[in-house]
């Protein structure tokens, strides 16, 4: 007998599996898959303005930094201050979706392409981001590679503030509406990377980007 | 991993005297207690959140052959492989086997519990294959001598700053750093290069979607991104118990998980992963490997330890148990300490390999309290203790001394005689105070406290004695 036989026999042992519980059981499991149900949500104030605002705040606790702009064509002006305010590196990978703006036009060296281990500035999009915890949602495609938000010390992601939504479940249901189905890597990404496992003292930059800078576009 | 659980009196005598290890739990001790009462306080509805999550449980482990079967035909759709394990010995030699058909040399390890069960590692540097551990925490471990780990969600919460001081400048031969950022630094450094030079990543699973067919997993270092997204092979290693059903369910979760285990409103990193990356794609693996591990699930569900299977790994319940913070996470002697290590390291490793451990509770609750899936610890510890007694599983003079016991108090005469000698020996053995400071039929009761002294007589006497003085009215 196969492993897989032996697991899924004894499964069905402890749970006296018959004809009738198990029609019973996978009238059960299609009613979950379908309803999708929602557990409590903490309440929050659903209008643009206050969305924004909680993600803000939530974002900073989460040590990320922010900077609000008005239109997407301030964006590449926007990263260049806070490149030299940082005394980082001009130069940089970006998501290749974000080719189109005008990077060079500040000063700044952009590729657009996937990311490799001497790239210090990572640049990205976000699929959306979520208000309730300061949190973006990536989705991975080739326009959108995964490891541009990993591998540089420092990670900036240009978040619409139009996609900005409550809860983590209205990133699936737009994730479901826009892409149909998940792409190979979803990433919510809530701040720097950090570890604890020293003395449970917190410390930014573990494996990924030392800091997040975020800016919201709000136009 | 090899079980040492049967020295759980040794093993606690040792840590309760190791004065290196008892600084290093004081200063832990409480941190995360104090961070996730903080953190919970953000969920409107925490215990409607707990009910919702224990339902989600419920649902996957009361019918979970056919989730199972769901989450198989999922995942095979999105072009991974699914494979199944009965115990560690087989997950050893599958991991190995993939291993050697992608021609992989070195594998790099995020954390999974299951590979510690399993004794992987072993099994692969046996097999000439490097595995290299990249949580902060397992990678301290793993450079000092493969030491086990204490506790499930940090590791090495056993050490202190000066022992990983002492560990990096031995192994990595450079100077002793005394700052935390600077060692995470040298270790970041050290484990970069394994990230982009192997060919092969590992990872255990939090949820297995069966929606998506998709793995979830909770990180805060980006290690677990790492080793799923630069190597060519990816494998994941999860127990059966391990699905849930929708993405929402997800999310409900998620609202507990990280609250419980670290006190953070989510961790940094929350992946779900789907299959194998497309050609035109940049990063991602090109195979994905499930191993679906029973190594002792299967027997339990349905039984009377079935609520156990809900367990989200969390920790909560050994970060809120006096007997973890005072003894730490070795003592028990296997991969899961605390409660619901208590629970597990019998059903799993063997009731008779680990008879101490059901003990090794006060059953004050504290770990039923916090459980973000309402796992009714103690009462499955007590349970063990019943099924050790059933299966006569009991030291000998435990046994006919209760044999003894319920022999006198099936004879009341008897009894009254028995205890009033009793009750009187005591008081001549505290002599002049109102307390016992040794007592020698059983002197490891009175080690750490004194036993309180019988005033003289029993409580049958008393009572007789007052039915006596105040005739009903």
């Amino acid at each position: 007998m196969s492993s897989r036989e032996d697991i899924l026999g004894r499964v069905r042992a402890g749970l006296q599996r018959d004809a009738t519980n198990a029609a019973a059981g996978r009238a059960e499991m299609a009613a979950a898959l379908s309803s999708r149900s929602h557990g409590p949500k903490p309440a929050m104030d659903s209008n643009p303005q206050a969305l924004l605002e909680r993600f803000r705040v939530k974002s900073e606790q989460q040590s990320s930094t922010v900077e609000i702009v008005a239109a997407e064509s301030a964006v590449p002006a926007a990263v260049e201050r806070y490149l030299t305010a940082m005394k980082l590196p001009k130069s940089a990978v970006a998501w290749p979706s974000l080719a189109g703006l005008d990077w060079a036009g500040t000063g700044l060296q952009v590729e657009p392409r996937g990311a490799r281990d001497a790239d210090l500035v990572g640049i990205t999009g976000c699929f959306c981001a979520v208000a309730e915890t300061g949190t973006l949602m990536m989705c991975s495609s080739p326009d959108t590679p995964a490891a541009v938000s990993l591998l540089p010390e420092t990670h900036i992601a240009v978040v619409q503030a139009s996609r900005i939504l409550p809860y983590m479940e209205d990133a699936w249901a737009l994730a479901r509406k826009e892409l149909g189905s998940l792409p190979r890597a979803v990433n919510f990404i809530s701040g720097p990377s950090r570890t604890g496992d020293i003395e449970q003292t917190i410390v930014l930059g573990a494996h990924g980007p030392y800091r997040v800078h975020l800016i919201i576009v709000a136009g | 991993m090899e079980i040492k659980s049967m020295q759980f009196k040794a093993n606690a005598a040792g840590s309760l005297a190791n004065v290196v290890l008892q600084g290093n739990l004081k200063n832990a001790k409480g941190k995360f207690v104090t961070r996730r009462a903080e953190a919970i306080k953000d969920l409107d509805d925490f215990e409607g959140t707990r009910d919702a999550a224990e339902a989600i449980r419920n649902k996957v482990i009361d019918n979970m052959d056919l989730w199972l079967e769901a989450f198989e035909r999922k995942a095979l759709d999105t072009g991974a492989k699914v494979l199944w394990a009965k115990d560690g010995a087989e997950v050893c030699r599958l991991v190995t086997e993939i291993a050697r058909s992608h021609g992989v040399t070195k594998v790099t390890k995020s954390k999974s519990m299951l590979s510690e069960e399993a004794g992987l590692n072993q099994a692969l540097e046996a097999a000439g294959i490097q595995p290299v551990e990249t949580d902060l925490g397992e990678y301290i471990l793993q450079v000092d001598n493969n030491e086990p780990p204490s506790h499930i969600i940090a590791p090495a919460v056993h050490k202190s700053l000066d022992d990983v001081a002492d560990l990096f400048h031995k192994v990595h031969g450079t100077p002793r750093k005394t700052e935390i950022p600077a060692l995470t630094r040298e270790a970041r450094e050290v484990l970069r290069g394994h990230f982009l030079s192997a060919e092969m990543g590992l990872s255990g699973g939090n949820f297995l979607v069966a929606e998506t067919g998709s793995v979830a997993l909770v990180t805060n270092e980006g290690n677990g991104r790492m080793v799923t997204t630069m190597p060519k092979v990816h494998v994941v290693i999860t127990g059966i118990e391990k699905v849930i059903p929708t993405l929402e369910d997800l999310s409900t979760l998620m609202r507990l998980l990280p609250r419980s285990a670290t006190g953070q409103p989510i961790s940094n990193y929350f992946s779900i992963l789907t299959g194998v990356k497309k050609p035109e794609e940049h990063d991602g693996p090109e195979h994905l490997y499930f191993i679906l591990v029973d190594s002792g699930r299967a027997d339990v569900v349905g039984g009377d330890f079935h609520a156990m299977l809900r367990c989200i790994r969390c920790g909560a319940c050994m970060n809120h148990c006096p007997v973890y913070q005072t003894i730490g996470g070795h003592a028990y002697g296997w991969v899961y300490p605390g409660p619901m290590g208590s629970v597990l390291t019998p059903l799993y490793a063997g009731m008779e390999n680990s008879i101490d451990l059901p003990h090794a509770a006060t059953l004050c609750n504290q770990c039923g309290i916090v459980c973000p899936v309402k796992i009714p610890l103690p009462d499955l510890l007590r349970k063990l203790r019943e099924k050790q007694t059933e299966r006569g599983l009991r030291p000998l003079t435990e046994r006919i001394g209760l044999r003894l016991w319920a022999w006198v108090a099936q004879r009341p005469r008897l009894y009254a005689l028995g205890a009033s000698v009793g009750a009187r020996y005591l008081k001549w053995l505290a002599g002049d105070t109102d307390r016992i400071r040794l007592l020698p039929t059983a002197p490891e009761w009175t080690l750490g406290r004194d036993f309180p002294a019988p005033q003289g007589k029993t409580f049958r006497e008393l009572y007789a004695a007052r039915r006596n003085a105040t005739p009903p009215t």
